[in-house]
Parts: C-alpha cells; structure tokens; sequence
C-alpha cells in the first residue's frame, strides 16, 4: 500500500492537497463568523504519515492528525483568526501544488499509454 | 449536521449564500435609512444577519449559515420636523437607526468576501475538470 507501483508518492499528495484545499476554503468561507478559528494542516507530515512503510495510515485519518489551529498575525477583536491575505495566497499556493502533482500523475498514465500502445 | 464530508462546491456555494442574505439585510437598511415615524418604536432600526459555522468538528471543512437576522441597537434619531405628516404633538419624528457610512463598508466586505467565494469555486472547479480529463 505504501509503494503505488504507478503513481507512487503523487496519488497520496493529489488526495491531500486536494482536502487542504476544502479546508482553506473553508476558512474563506468562515471568514465574516465571529469566533471561528482558521485550521490547516501541516502537509509534509501528513504526507509523511500517510507514506510511511512502518504504519501508513489513510490521508483523510494524516491530514486529520496532523491539523492545527492557524495563529493569526493580528488578532480580531471578535474572535476571528481567518486572516484573507494569509488564506488566499495558500490557497493559490495550494492549487499551484495541486496542478504540479496532477501533471506529475499525467505524466505516469502518458508513459503507460505509449508503453501499451506501443507507438 | 448530517454529512461531516461536505464538498469544496458545498463550502463555496453556502457561504456565498450566506454573503447574499448579509447583501440584502445591507441593501434593505440603506433603502430604509431615511426613513421616519411618528413613534420611537416604530422607526426602522438595522437588521443583522448573525453567520454561523456549520461543520468543522470533523476533518476540518466547515461552511457558513446565516442562524437568524436580528434587529440591531442603534437607536433610531429624534428630530424636529413639524412640518412632516407623521410627526408627533410635540412635532417631532424618529429617523431610523441605520448607519449609512457603517453600511456602506458593509457592502464593499460583503462583495468582497463573495467574490473570495466565486475565485475559490472557480479554482475548485477548474481543478476538478483537470483531473477528470487527465489521460489528454
């Protein structure tokens, strides 16, 4: 489970960004609500546990254990801590990261396809 | 909630009805806000919508709702206009308590933060189409 033998490491990361980027827009929704706190998870570890050889667990139990409350840079007076500039340039972050994977993974099914194909 | 799991399209697309719901309680406190009456109670005051978190306990996604629209306190303003049909014996009429200046920024957030919601649905969306048409 550990090693996909075709994807390898990007089908687990394509899964992760792919829930980090349903939290970040959660934070962007929650933006206005008084008293929610901003998470994220820390995406290294998380991938770390959900590939590792010795115990691999399911991204959605790595991302889980590996998230935290953001710390905002300045503090609302309402209890907020999503802070939008922080939010949106990891969430551009993110879907850049997700692209790069994706076109990773396209990479793997394009050389699978010529090897079938035999071209 | 029912369903922990909720989707990126869910998140957007809730709170950018909750952003809604927020655009109109602004645009019905501005179109009021020169109103007047003949008694204190009656005047218009500012409703607020009250936003709400939905979710969040598990795996961390979390929408919004609007939980309910409250009037707001600011106190309506009395003035002396005699001359004005709904005034009192004393000749004077309530204004409502609507901050135009506050709801104006209002709106700016309010526009703002929806178009926050649009930018992610449609990064969400353009994402997913990419990964649907991977072999190509």
């Amino acid at each position: 489970m550990a090693d996909d033998p075709l994807f390898g490491i990007h089908g687990k990361a394509l899964a992760l960004r792919s829930q980090r980027m349903s939290i970040l827009a959660s934070n962007i929704a929650n933006a206005a609500t008084p008293g929610f706190k901003a998470k994220d998870f820390d995406f290294q570890k998380a991938l770390d546990a959900a590939s590792s050889k010795a115990a691999p667990v399911g991204t959605a139990s790595a991302a889980e254990s590996t998230m935290g409350y953001r710390v905002p840079l300045q503090p609302s007076l309402d209890g907020n801590t999503v802070e939008l500039s922080t939010e949106q340039t990891l969430f551009a972050e993110n879907a850049l990261q997700y692209k790069t994977t994706l076109s990773f993974l396209q990479g793997r099914v394009s050389t699978v396809l010529s090897a079938l194909k035999g071209e | 909630m029912a369903n922990p799991n909720l989707s990126i399209f869910d998140i957007a697309g809730r709170a950018m009805s909750a952003q809604l719901v927020r655009l109109s309680t602004t645009a019905s406190n501005m179109a009021n806000a020169n109103s007047v009456s003949g008694t204190k109670d009656g005047a218009f005051r500012a409703l607020k919508p009250v936003f709400q978190t939905v979710g969040g306990e598990k795996a961390g996604t979390a929408t919004v709702k609007v939980a309910s629209v409250v009037a707001s306190n600011t106190e309506p303003t009395q003035r002396h206009d005699p001359g004005n049909p709904l005034a009192d014996k004393d000749g004077n009429v309530w204004e409502a308590g609507v901050d135009s200046a506050g709801e104006l920024v209002e709106m700016m957030e309010t526009a703002r933060q929806y178009q926050n919601n649009v930018q992610v649905l449609q990064t969400a969306k353009s994402l997913t189409l990419d990964t649907l048409r991977m072999e190509k």
